[in-house]
């Protein structure tokens, strides 16, 4: 096993783990500031790879395509936010759970009705070849770019969550949410725009996950699941939380999905290798999320008060 | 009071007759699809047991269904026929793993409890995807089923389907004289203040666990009737939007109430039936029946004959 | 009044991270006594109950009740020994009338548990028992109704009422007369003065009036410790219990 190919796996583990966060850190922001359980947050990553492969083959630039579809998605998010899920702040998780799977139902088949079943998006051809970046190692140039657009989200979270005005509402919101809205903050309008954005990053996620993962109806009820284990691990309500859990579970779900099929290669015949391998790297990311339940349940980065 | 006897009795003998009526209908594969809503109605029942009487909302109870399903299904594949072992095994099987996932899972509460189930029935899923000898991520096919002694087999659509409706009718019966009991008093009270219940001398973590095993167990005997019903079980039965699916059933047909798991499971195979009938995005409006229900139809169901009644009584 | 101890409390301490919650504290109350425990906001009075309960593992110190060591008894064991707690903020149970709730406590007091078939309404002398208690708390014709449907004075009555259910032999009273009027009040402090007969009672209140009425002891919690202890007229006119008051309270 070479030192280059373990770079390689490293690399691919940060591109994942970059875009969990991208889903990751809208995800926490709900879950730990209004404590709603949204399951059809993958639905809109969903349909943020549709918009973007639609608005792609349609008007033939890339660009223009992605950009679309996160304003597009952005407004949809928005539109749910301020007609259904706002409702549902106020219920118990079990109507939210009901609710939320209610809409992946609707959003799945609704997305069926209008583009099909699947769209093909595929890389721009400027970047649809691998290209040197050390000596001997050649690598996607598609998943550089990802890693390049997670890092300057994760920068420009950290400006708006740190740094301005509306982040401090919203750290303060995640923290005691009954203290902000006494003091006068504009919890509703605020929430809106939180979501807004949420949405805005789903899609962002979807449109440059879309090429290497296929745009797919469905692709959303995985890639949850996922991020529900990422803001367990780093702490509901905690963006750093979502960046840092996220970029564990990437590293771990993609060397223990290589290094363990590669290990089991040795020990077991090639079927069952290749199929525990995978399995066995899915698991451990389950066995990380319940070991942390159990032993410090408020995550890395504890935000509630 | 007397109007929800005669209800009783009249759905009792719908039940028992149903095979024969749909044969005379001419429409008697039916029989399978009316088995299917009752052995879905055995799991949502007792995930309403683990939910509406225990207050134990737990995102993973598919994976119990799996487990019994995934039992049989190996067994029924090495030519282990008896129901009477498979039966056995899936209480062996389920019972364990139940043991084990609550003895961890109940140490937390609330959010976490729902996360921390899900992530158990998560790993069981890519388990069971992963076991090349016994179909892995295609699933598993039986050509054979389920003997019962005295040689009667589960292939045949009629004995399965009342069977279930058997085992069905014994879960409600237990789940009726429970809530009455003393130990069904305890649960309920726990489900209403933990710490209350605890401090008057009540063994909550005992009591939770039991909950949780038997709930596992009962669901593990419906996943053992479906791969019987089916001749096939999948990997995707453990995932997790099948443990919503079970939720949805228990919360559209009434939480903690004693028919919510049957009416749940039911109206939404039901529904489900009827919608696919016209269109392949069946989905679309089942879902919009769901969001109506939760945003109007507060207890489900089961909820909506009692706010019938009220509204009767103020007539 | 005898003078043998039921609970006793040796150098009891608990730290949340930074802050002392209980700070080396002693106490003794003997059996028959109605033991007040006042002291002002953040002394402590509720983390010491809980730590009584079992609720709070303590870091340090002991625990005896009834000449047994319960420092590391879980708090459902405490209350089947007869150690049983009262709430600051009512908790009953809502989806059951109010006779069931006082049923349900008497039936944890007895260790009726997992029994999953008979009906608990079958069972004349637990129902006969649970109906004496609410007589004695004047709920009696409020038997069939929905805890919501309770007045919070009557709430509250039942909420103590309920830890007295099984039969304890030390009753610890969390500010059984908190967010009650005048009239309520007076119901209250009478119903804790029966208790004497029956049950030994640590009381924490804030009304002082009522505590110094009703009490045969007085400790006095500031800060975590217990700054005096003896009877009430005593504790009263403690220089060191006004200096302490006034001191936690700049």
């Amino acid at each position: 096993m070479s030192g280059l190919f373990l770079i390689e796996q490293a690399l691919n583990g940060l591109q994942l783990g970059l875009m969990l966060f991208l889903l990751a850190a809208g995800l926490t922001l709900v879950f730990g500031v209004m404590d709603m359980i949204n399951l059809a947050h993958g639905s809109l990553y969903m349909v943020g790879a549709f918009l973007a492969a639609w608005l792609v083959n349609w008007s033939g630039s890339f660009l223009l395509g992605v950009f679309g579809a996160i304003v597009l998605t952005a407004l949809f998010g928005m539109l749910l936010e301020a007609t259904v899920l706002r409702t549902l702040y106020a219920r118990d998780h079990l109507s939210q759970v009901l609710a939320t799977f209610a809409l992946i139902l609707i959003i799945n088949d609704g997305t069926k009705m209008i583009f099909g079943n699947d769209l093909p998006l595929s890389t721009p051809q400027a970047l649809s070849g691998p290209i040197e970046i050390l000596p001997g190692l050649m690598y996607s140039s598609w998943r550089l770019l990802l890693i390049a657009v997670g890092l300057v989200v994760a920068l420009l979270m950290y400006v708006l969550v740190q740094k301005t005005r509306m982040g401090a509402l919203v750290r303060a919101g995640a923290s005691n949410r009954e203290m902000s809205t006494v003091m006068g903050v504009n919890v509703t309008q605020l929430f809106t725009l939180v979501f807004g954005i949420g949405a805005a990053l789903c899609a962002v996620a979807g449109s440059l996950l879309g090429p290497l993962l296929a745009v797919q109806v469905g692709m959303g009820e995985n890639i949850l699941i996922l991020a529900f284990v990422v803001i367990v691990i780093g702490g509901i309500g905690s963006i750093r939380g979502a960046l840092v859990g996220a970029l564990l579970v990437g590293v771990v779900d993609t060397l223990g999905r290589t290094l363990l099929q590669q290990a089991l290669r040795e020990a077991l015949p090639p079927q069952w290798a290749s199929a525990a391998g995978p399995a066995l790297a899915s698991i451990s990311v389950y066995v990380l999320m319940a070991a942390m339940l159990v032993f410090r349940p408020q995550g890395l980065f504890p935000v509630r008060s | 009071m007397r109007l929800k006897h005669i209800a009783t009795f009249v759905c009792l003998v719908m039940a028992l007759t149903l095979p024969w009526a749909l044969q005379a209908a001419g429409v008697d594969f039916y029989v399978s699809v009316v088995s299917r809503m009752v052995v879905y109605a055995i799991a949502a029942t007792s995930l309403n047991l683990l939910i509406g009487y225990g207050g134990m909302i737990s995102l993973g109870h598919a994976a119990f269904f799996g487990l019994g399903a995934y039992s049989t299904g190996i067994l029924l594949s090495e030519g282990v026929q008896s129901a009477g072992l498979h039966l056995l095994v899936i209480g062996l099987v389920t019972g364990v793993m139940a043991l084990l996932i609550g003895a961890i899972s109940l140490r937390t509460r609330g959010v976490y409890f729902i996360m921390i189930t899900l992530a158990f029935a998560q790993m069981l899923f890519y388990l069971a995807n992963s076991v090349k000898g016994y179909g892995g991520d295609e699933g598993l096919t039986v050509k054979v089923r389920s003997l019962l002694p005295g040689g009667m087999s589960l292939q045949e659509p009629a004995t399965l389907y009342y069977v279930a409706l058997a085992l069905l009718a014994g879960v409600l019966f237990f789940l009726h004289r429970f809530t009455g009991s003393r130990f069904g008093r305890a649960v309920q009270a726990l489900r209403d203040d933990e710490v209350r219940a605890e401090a008057l001398g009540l063994p909550t973590f005992a009591c939770k666990l039991v909950i949780f095993v038997v709930a596992g167990v009962v669901c593990g005997i419906a996943g053992g009737l479906s791969v019987n019903l089916q001749g096939y079980v999948s990997p995707n039965e453990l995932y997790w939007t099948q443990s919503a699916t079970l939720m949805v059933m228990v919360i559209l047909g009434g939480v903690g109430t004693l028919w919510g798991g049957v009416l749940g499971a039911v109206a939404l195979l039901l529904l489900q039936e009827v919608l696919s009938a016209y269109t392949p995005y069946f989905e679309f409006w089942m879902g919009w029946v769901l969001l109506a229900v939760v945003l109007f139809a507060r207890n489900g169901l089961a909820g909506m004959s009692a706010s019938l009644a009220q509204w009767r009584a103020r007539l | 009044m005898s003078s043998t101890v039921l609970l006793d409390v040796r150098r009891l301490n608990k730290r949340f991270g930074g802050v002392v919650a209980t700070d080396q504290v002693d106490l003794q109350i003997t059996q028959g006594e109605i033991h007040a425990l006042i002291g002002p906001n953040g002394a402590g009075k509720t983390t010491l109950v809980a730590q009584l309960a079992g609720q709070v593992p303590s870091d340090s110190g002991s625990v005896h009740f009834d000449g047994m060591d319960i420092t590391r008894m879980a708090t459902h064991l405490r209350a089947r020994r007869g150690l049983v707690r009262s709430f600051q903020i009512t908790r009953l149970f809502k989806s059951m009338s109010v006779l069931d709730n006082l049923a349900l406590a008497i039936q944890a007091s007895l260790g009726q548990v997992f029994s999953a078939w008979r009906p608990v309404k079958q069972d004349v002398d637990l129902q006969d028992r649970a109906m004496a208690i609410l007589v004695r708390l004047g709920l009696a014709d409020k038997h069939h109704w929905r805890i919501e449907q309770l007045s919070h004075g009557e709430q509250r009555a039942l909420e103590v009422g309920m830890s007295l259910a099984g039969n304890p032999k030390l009753v610890l009273l969390d500010e059984p007369l908190a967010g009650m009027g005048l009239q309520e009040s007076e119901a209250m402090t009478q119903l804790i003065d029966s208790l004497r007969r029956d049950f030994s009672v640590l009381l924490i209140e804030h009304d002082v009036e009522a505590v110094f009425r009703l009490a045969d002891t007085v400790s006095v919690l500031v800060s975590g410790r217990i700054v005096a202890s003896g009877k009430p007229a005593d504790v009263r006119t403690n220089p060191a219990v006004t200096a302490a008051y006034l001191g936690a309270a700049q």
